[in-house]
């Protein structure tokens, strides 16, 4: 009964899914192909008035900018739809050979560093919630606030500098390695970003913590389980935690989209090849294909981690049908 | 006996007062830097004292250049604060109308509203605004323009949600019968109940502003050189840190300070505009 | 009278903060197997005395004052391991709001299943005993209530639930805190039925909290009558029904309608409100609203004292000629 979701919700969820995706393509379209206008004078800057008209309409037509908006819009999405997210020129491989090596790394950082900033989250967050308005709350929230309010970049420059000149140990200068290849080079090199990564997801995910532990303590069934004669760690994982766990995973959900986009930074802070330095290397080599393929991966990504955030929330939540 | 303001009980939250003081401090040196005043004009190079420890003359020493890093501190801030704000009211008008606008109509228009609001949360705030600079350039005003669209949502959000409510309540239905124009209902009626929360967003976005502002200038994209900002200084304390700290640690705390701040003056808005969190 | 199951001593409740008297110097005993009915309004404080038995007071109010002693030790001083182990094994408890009472999270099951884990560890004959226990109290697919959830249950047959639950380790002390209030008449009297019903069964004491004198005329022996945060009267239930000495009693039967009364006459109900009991002082808290009342009982604080059929506190008893 519970097992599976029912399937009108499913095709509702799906709809809503599929029109975002839809406004997501348009919007980075007009975002990344539109306003910045013609992408040859872009991505060969003052070359362009060496060129002759002949040449121009080629690379036009090559690039297949000589189309309308529409024609273009088209053009792209098809292609995109299937699998053919454009070429890297100055790397001379295609945006989905990119992708694959650059995604898992991005994937993997994302997933440690929440993982990393969960556990660091509620911990905080029950140590703060345990006693409200003493010093060790006050502690807590402190360092809620803190980590809220120093950016990633500060964090990870601190860090970077202190191990690397202090304790002379920073696997990141190495070159990169996959888990497959080395993993303990490979835990060691994801180690930094993580912490970094999840110091940012532990703030808002300690605060809505207290927030819910704190709610939910007062409520009637927690009176009816001490009535019970739950041993009181007992009731403090198995009732107070376990009901407070709804918003805390909707938070932690959206704490991982963003960490996605937070990876921009701290990718290139640790010389990470996942895809926010992707994203940053084709800005600065003006590779407009390859930065609008992989501002849409990322959408994508995020839409469907809200998609499986929703899925968790109803196994959790026997209410919501 | 005389009715408590908003304000004496925003006084009694610690968080709020602290809060205060510290944006109120942040605020004054950006309009100080404004107006020319600051220690040493921040741009002026001064290679013989490049790189000098905090001192007398220099509070917060020198960098690479021997700037005075106090005097580029201030001028960053009061970049992060301009952009901050800028971004921040643009967002607020534009989500607050649309929200209440989409909310009070429904239908399609909210249809649009709603959409359009999904579309941008798809985004990772910094990566969007970074495509968005991208694609305008480098100016404070596009800086302004790109995280005024990655914040609107949120506006609209805040404002739809209680318009929804607030629309089906006796006294506005009250009012609407006795023939009051719609954009009387709306802005009399409808925005004094929606303006709480809006207060609120409005001191959490502008904390926001200012990491994503010093996150797209740290990455190089926004302010250029030689032009101060915080997260460009940081950027460039990578390669000094090791050897000269102060590079590193008097911008990180400017955005430290100014995003505590204001996160705490959004605490203290909570506690004080929510009826049911105000203490007797 | 055989030695009390449960005597409470001049308990009294207070705010932590600002050290507000809620309930103030109150003592009563519960014989084995007497069922004992507690009444007052809102605010007088026959709630907090009830959750003071098990030590579940709510956040910001705690006992400051009395004991109370079952099984030869004070349970208001007992170590938390101690209480624990009585909790919802010798005296348990069943809440007014079935709503919010049961976690929404867990399945009723696994709910029963762990008052059986907490006093007795792991328990293989467990599932049956709650299936039993289900079965026991009315509800009709025990295997179905098993499996479900909180939600997918109306008020009364989480009542149900909740009684089921206090009843699994056989208590010797039941508490029930105005279990049928949130609950549709019908159902009210469904309950009612099935606890008194339960209760003749084991031969189990209980202590029924209730704003409505109605409510307990059937179900109780003896009747404590509470006003702003003490007992004013108490009597067994045959006295106290018929022969009612306090006036703020004698007031709350007059505003009870009476099947026998043909005539219908109006319901007299008590003029004014309960003051809140931290401000009262040395002076009869109901002397404000009671017709008898006068300069004594504005000054001097009344104690409960024997006469012709109850115990009262008043100078002026309804029996006594003025």
């Amino acid at each position: 009964m519970n097992k599976r979701l029912p399937s009108t919700v499913f095709f509702t969820r799906l709809a809503s899914v599929i029109t975002t995706l839809f406004g997501i393509s348009i919007f980075v379209f007009i975002v990344l192909r539109v306003i910045p206008g013609d992408s040859i004078t872009g991505s060969l800057g003052i070359e362009t008035g060496a060129l002759t008209p002949e040449q121009i309409e080629s690379l036009r037509a090559y690039y297949g900018i000589d189309k309308s908006l529409f024609g273009q819009y088209f053009s792209w999405m098809g292609s995109f739809l299937t699998g053919d997210f454009g070429f890297a020129y100055s790397n001379g491989v295609s945006v989905l050979e990119l992708t694959k090596s650059a995604l898992p790394v991005t994937i993997q950082l994302a997933l440690f560093g929440t993982i990393f900033g969960v556990i660091l989250g509620i911990s905080v967050g029950m140590f703060s919630a345990s006693k409200p308005g003493s010093v060790r709350d006050f502690a807590g929230q402190f360092f809620g606030l803190l980590a809220l309010a120093v950016p990633g970049f500060v964090l990870a420059t601190t860090l970077v500098t202190v191990m690397a000149n202090v304790f002379g140990y920073f696997p990141n200068g190495f070159e990169y390695m996959s888990p497959w290849e080395d993993p303990w080079m490979n835990f060691q090199q994801m180690m930094f970003p993580s912490l970094v990564l999840g110091i940012a997801v532990a703030a808002p995910v300690m605060r809505t913590t207290r927030s819910a532990l704190l709610e939910t303590v007062d409520k009637d069934f927690i009176r009816t389980a001490h009535g019970k004669g739950v041993k009181h760690r007992v009731v403090q994982f198995k009732h107070v935690l376990r009901n407070s766990l709804i918003p805390i995973v909707t938070m932690t959900g959206i704490q991982f989209g963003y960490l996605l986009g937070g990876a921009v930074i701290t990718e290139k802070i640790f010389a990470m090849p996942g895809m926010g330095r992707q994203i940053l290397d084709a800005i600065n080599k003006r590779e407009y294909a390859t930065v609008q393929s992989s501002v849409m991966i990322f959408a994508i990504m995020f839409v469907l981690i809200n998609l499986i955030t929703d899925i968790i929330y109803r196994r959790i939540d026997p209410r919501i049908k | 006996m005389k009715e408590k303001t908003w304000f004496s009980y925003y006084l009694k939250s610690i968080s709020g007062v602290i809060g205060g003081i510290l944006v109120l401090v942040m605020f004054t040196i950006s309009i100080l830097s404004a107006l020319g005043i600051t220690p040493h004009d921040p741009l002026i190079q001064d290679p013989v004292n490049a790189l000098q420890g905090p001192s007398a003359q220099y509070w917060f020493g020198t960098d690479q250049f021997g700037r005075d890093i106090l005097s580029r501190c201030m001028d960053g801030m009061r970049r992060s604060m301009l952009v901050s704000v800028v971004a921040v009211s643009i967002a607020t008008l534009v989500g607050v109308i649309l929200g209440i606008v989409g909310g009070y109509f429904g239908k399609f228009l909210d249809g649009f509203v709603v959409r359009f609001s999904d579309v941008i949360f798809a985004f990772p705030a910094i990566l969007l605004a970074l495509a968005i600079v991208n694609s305008l350039g480098n100016s404070w005003i596009d800086t302004s323009l790109a995280i005024a669209v990655v914040y609107t949502p949120i506006f609209i959000r805040v404002a739809r949600g209680p318009v929804l409510s607030v629309k089906e309540m006796d006294y506005v239905k009250a009012v609407r019968i006795l023939g009051f124009s719609t954009p009387k209902v709306l802005f009399s009626h409808i925005l004094p109940n929606v303006l709480p929360p809006i207060v609120i967003q409005v001191a959490l976005s502008m904390s926001w502003a200012i990491l994503t502002e010093s996150g797209l200038s740290f990455l190089g994209l926004g302010t250029q050189p030689p032009d101060a900002s915080l997260g460009l200084m940081v950027s460039e304390a990578q390669s000094l840190a090791a050897f000269a700290w102060w590079t590193l640690a008097f911008p990180s705390l400017f955005i430290t300070i100014a995003v505590v701040g204001l996160n705490l003056v959004g605490d203290g808005l909570r506690d004080s505009l929510d009826p049911a969190r105000r203490s007797s | 009278m055989s030695s009390p199951l449960i005597k409470v001593s001049n308990l009294t409740v207070s705010t932590s903060d600002d050290n507000r008297t809620l309930v103030n110097s109150v003592s009563f005993e519960i014989a084995p197997g007497e069922a004992v009915g507690v009444v007052g309004e809102s605010g007088s404080g026959k709630t907090l005395t009830a959750l003071s038995l098990l030590g579940l007071l709510p956040r910001g109010v705690q006992a400051t004052a009395g004991s109370i002693s079952y099984d030869g030790k004070d349970l208001l001083h007992t170590d938390s391991e101690t209480l624990r182990s009585i909790r919802g094994n010798k005296i348990a408890m069943i809440y007014q709001d079935p709503m919010t009472a049961l976690n929404p999270v867990m399945r009723l099951g696994a709910q029963l299943i762990e008052v059986i884990e907490s006093h007795e560890g792991q328990s293989g004959d467990a599932t049956e005993r709650v299936l039993t226990a289900f079965s026991d109290v009315g509800i009709p697919d025990p295997k179905r209530a098993y499996e479900s959830y909180p939600h997918e249950f109306s008020g009364g047959m989480r009542q149900r639930v909740m009684i089921a639950m206090a009843l699994l380790l056989s208590p010797e002390l039941l508490i029930a805190d105005e279990p049928t209030t949130a609950l549709d008449v019908t159902i009210q009297q469904q309950i009612l039925a099935l606890v008194m019903h339960e209760r003749r069964k084991r031969n189990m004491s209980m202590l029924w909290i209730t704003h409505d004198l109605g409510v307990v005329a059937n179900l109780v022996d003896r009747v404590i009558v509470m006003y702003a945060g003490r007992i004013v009267e108490v009597g067994s239930v045959k006295d106290v029904f018929t022969n009612p000495q306090h006036p703020y009693t004698a007031g709350l039967l007059a505003s009870l309608p009476k099947a026998s009364d043909k005539n219908r006459t109006r319901l007299v109900s008590i003029p004014g409100i309960p003051p809140k009991p931290w401000t009262v002082g040395e002076s009869c808290a109901f002397s404000a609203r009671c017709t008898r009342a006068d300069d004594q009982c504005r000054t001097t604080l009344p104690l409960l004292r024997e006469n012709s059929s109850t115990q009262a506190a008043c100078f002026h008893l309804m029996g006594e000629k003025r």
